[in-house]
C-alpha cells in the first residue's frame, strides 16, 4: 500500500485567471502547444542521495521526461528541444526571463525543484505563461524516492487540467492481457504497467488463460475471466495483496464482468444451454440478480456512469447490435443501427458516449456514438481490432488491435493503441510482450 | 421392419435432394461449403469411424446435414461406451470480439449437446467448454483456416 501513499503539499497557489493559454481538446489538435519542459533542479548532495537510491544520475532531469513525454503522447503539446533551453533550471525556477523563452516559441514553460529531505523525495514545480509573464500554478509534493515516476504523471496531470480545464489521465495504471506463443497455443497472463508503459508487473503466471481483466473505478480491484480447472469463471483480484476469489456459485461460464460504478457490484454474462444472458451480484450482501432474459446471446454489459443504465451487446435481432437498458433490466432499446455488427459497448466515464468495435464489409473499426445510437463517429478502421476503454477523463481510448498472418500463422502480433476522441493522435502504447484486452483504470491521486 | 425400410430410402432421398439443392445453390471450394469447412485436415477419429468434430458458419450455431450425421455416430458410440463422459469444446473464429465469440462457441457446444441427447446420450455424460476464440486448430488469416476454427470438438473427459 504504501508505494500508492503520496503526500500532496500545496505550498502556494496563484491563481491568476486571466492567463492567456488555452489548449481547446474537442478540436483535432493539428497545432499542438509549444511548451518548455525545463529540467528540475537538484543541488549536488540530493542528486547524490538519489543516484544511491534510485541508481539515476540527474532525478530531476528523469522527472521531466516523464511529463516531457506524457505531453507529447497527448496530442496536444509541443516539448520543446531542451538544446535550444538559454536559461539553467535552477536560475528559471526562480524567475524566468521570459523572453529568452519567448524566443523559442515557447508558450507555457515547467520548471521546478527537486529535495532530497528526510529520506524523501520533495518536489515542487511551477507553470509559467510565457507570453504574458505570469505564474499559472505552484505546487509541491513530498513522497517515497521510488515513486518518482508518478511525481512526472501528478506533474502532467496539474499541468494539463490547468491549461485545457478538464482532469488529466496520466497518473493511471493500464491492466492488460500479456501474450506469448504460437496462436493454437497462446499464453495469456494478467500485466499491469503505468499509463506510459513503465513499472510493467506481471499478475499471473500463464498455467491459466486468462482474459478481460477490468478494473474497478473505485480501487485496485480487478475483475477478468480465468479458466482455471477448466472451468470459465469471472475471479476478483486485488492487485495489492494478490488475493483472488471466484465471483458468485454459478454452474457454467460466466464472462465479460465489468464494475459498476460504485465498485459494489459486478456486472457479468453467464451461460447457460447455449444461452447467455446478463446477471449482477453485489460484492457486499452477495445477491444475484438476473438482468435481462431473452434466448440470444446478451453479453459485453457497461453500465452508465451514473449507474442508471446499462448498455451491452445481444443478437436478438439476428446480428450483434448494441442496446442500452435501465439497471433492472426493462426498457430495453436498440441504438446501433447503422451497417455491419456491433460488439463491445462501453459508456464514457463523463456519461455523454458509447464507445464500441463495429465489424463492416471484412474491417473492424473503434467508434463511439451518443447514448441513444446518434452521430456516429468512426475513429480508426483496420483489419483487427476491439475493446476499447476510456481514459478516466473520456477523451482518450485504449483497444488492441491484431494483424493479419499468413498461412503458416507467421506475421501475427496483438499490440495496443491508443486513440484520442477526435480520431487524431493514434499511438502504439509499448509492451514488452504482445498484449490485448486494455483496462484503464481511474486516477491514483487526487 | 418393412416400414424402417421404406422409411430408411425416404430418408436417404431426401438426403441426396438437400445435397443436390445445396450444391446448386451454394458453390463448393474445394474444402468449403458456403463457408462451412468440409474437409477432413483437422479431425481426429474418438473411434474408428467416428470423428471428433463438427463444423459452422459464420455467427451460426445451426448444425448442418453431414454434423448431424457425425453426431450420430458420436451417439451410437457413446451408447456401446456407456461408461465414457465427454467435454464438447465450442469454439469461434478469430474475426468476431472475444466476449461474443465466447458467448457463440458455448451456443455451439450446445447445439451439438442438444443433438447427442435428443439421441438417447444422458446430460450426466455431456460438459460444455467454450473457448470462443482463444484456440485455433489453424492459425492462417484466411477464410479456409476460419472454417476449421468454427467447430465443437468432442473429447473423451475420462
Amino acid at each position: 500500500m504504501k508505494r500508492y501513499i503520496l503526500t500532496l503539499l500545496l505550498i502556494c497557489i496563484q491563481f491568476n485567471s486571466y492567463a492567456l493559454i488555452e489548449v481547446d481538446i474537442t478540436r483535432g489538435n493539428l497545432d499542438p502547444l509549444p511548451i518548455a519542459v525545463s529540467p528540475l533542479s537538484i543541488d549536488n548532495q540530493s542528486k547524490k542521495e538519489f543516484e544511491k537510491i534510485l541508481k539515476k544520475k540527474d532525478i530531476g532531469s528523469e522527472i521531466s521526461v516523464v511529463v516531457e513525454n506524457n505531453l507529447k503522447a497527448s496530442g496536444l503539446f509541443n516539448p520543446l528541444s531542451k538544446d535550444a533551453f538559454l536559461q539553467e533550471p535552477d536560475i528559471a525556477n526562480l524567475k524566468p526571463r521570459f523572453e529568452d523563452w519567448a524566443l523559442i516559441k515557447a508558450q507555457a514553460l515547467i520548471t521546478g525543484k527537486v529535495n532530497f529531505v528526510d529520506e524523501k523525495l520533495r518536489v515542487e514545480f511551477r507553470l509559467w505563461d510565457v507570453l504574458a509573464g505570469k505564474e499559472m500554478m505552484a505546487l509541491a509534493f513530498t513522497t517515497v524516492p521510488t515513486n518518482w515516476r508518478r511525481v512526472g504523471h501528478i506533474i502532467t496531470d496539474k499541468v494539463y487540467e490547468r491549461l485545457t480545464g478538464e482532469k488529466g489521465y496520466f497518473d493511471t495504471r493500464i491492466i492488460y492481457v500479456a501474450e506469448e506463443g504460437p496462436k493454437t497455443k497462446r499464453i495469456k497472463k494478467l500485466a499491469i504497467m503505468d499509463q506510459d508503459g513503465s513499472n510493467n508487473k506481471f499478475l499471473t503466471l500463464g498455467n491459466e488463460l486468462v482474459l478481460t481483466p477490468r478494473f474497478n473505478p473505485t480501487n485496485q480491484m480487478v475483475t477478468y475471466l480465468s479458466y482455471f480447472k477448466n472451468l470459465p469463471r469471472v475471479y476478483l483480484l486485488d492487485i495489492e495483496t494478490g488475493m483472488q476469489e471466484v465471483v458468485g456459485d454459478f454452474p457454467g461460464m460466466t464472462f465479460a464482468p465489468r464494475f459498476s460504478p460504485n465498485g459494489k457490484k459486478i456486472i457479468m454474462s453467464f451461460a447457460k444451454d447455449g444461452n447467455s444472458d446478463i446477471y449482477t451480484m453485489d460484492l457486499e450482501n452477495r445477491i444475484v440478480e438476473k438482468i435481462t432474459n431473452h434466448p440470444s446471446i446478451d453479453t459485453s454489459p457497461s453500465y452508465s456512469p451514473d449507474g442508471k443504465y446499462i448498455s451491452f451487446n445481444s443478437d436478438r435481432s439476428g446480428y450483434q447490435q448494441i442496446y442500452v437498458m435501465n439497471s433492472d433490466g426493462s426498457n430495453v432499446k436498440r441504438i446501433s443501427f447503422g451497417k455491419g455488427l456491433y460488439g463491445t459497448p462501453v459508456w464514457s466515464p463523463r456519461g455523454d458516449l458509447i464507445a464500441f468495435t463495429k465489424l463492416h464489409k471484412g474491417k473492424f473499426y473503434i467508434g463511439v456514438m451518443r447514448t441513444d445510437g446518434s452521430g456516429e463517429r468512426l475513429l480508426t478502421e483496420n483489419y483487427y481490432q476491439e475493446a476499447p476503454s476510456w481514459s478516466p477523463n473520456g477523451r482518450v481510448l485504449i483497444f488492441y488491435r491484431e494483424t493479419k498472418s499468413n498461412s503458416k500463422g507467421e506475421g501475427f502480433t496483438a499490440k495496443l493503441w491508443s486513440i484520442d476522441l477526435t480520431g487524431y493522435n493514434e499511438r502504439l502504447v509499448k509492451t514488452p510482450t504482445d498484449a490485448s484486452d486494455p483496462s484503464w483504470s481511474s486516477l491514483l491521486s487526487n | 421392419m418393412k416400414l424402417f425400410k421404406i422409411l430408411k430410402n425416404a430418408f436417404l432421398v431426401t438426403l441426396a435432394c438437400v445435397a443436390l439443392s445445396a450444391c446448386a445453390t451454394s458453390k463448393k471450394t474445394g474444402q468449403m461449403q458456403g463457408d462451412v469447412y468440409t474437409g477432413t485436415d483437422t479431425i481426429e477419429y474418438l473411434a474408428s469411424g467416428v470423428p471428433d468434430r463438427v463444423f459452422f458458419a459464420t455467427n451460426e450455431s445451426v448444425l448442418t446435414t453431414a454434423s448431424r450425421e457425425t453426431l450420430r455416430k458420436q451417439a451410437a458410440w457413446l451408447r456401446k461406451n456407456s461408461k465414457i463422459t465427454i467435454v464438447l469444446e465450442g469454439h469461434a473464429d478469430e474475426r468476431g470480439t472475444r466476449e461474443y465469440n465466447l458467448a457463440l462457441g458455448e451456443r455451439r457446444a450446445n447445439a451439438a449437446k442438444d443433438y447427442l441427447m435428443t439421441y438417447g446420450i444422458s446430460s450426466d455424460r455431456i460438459s460444455v467448454l467454450s473457448y470462443g476464440k482463444e484456440r485455433p486448430v489453424d492459425s492462417g488469416s484466411n477464410p479456409l483456416a476460419w472454417s476449421k476454427n468454427r467447430r465443437s470438438v468432442t473429447v473423451k473427459a475420462n
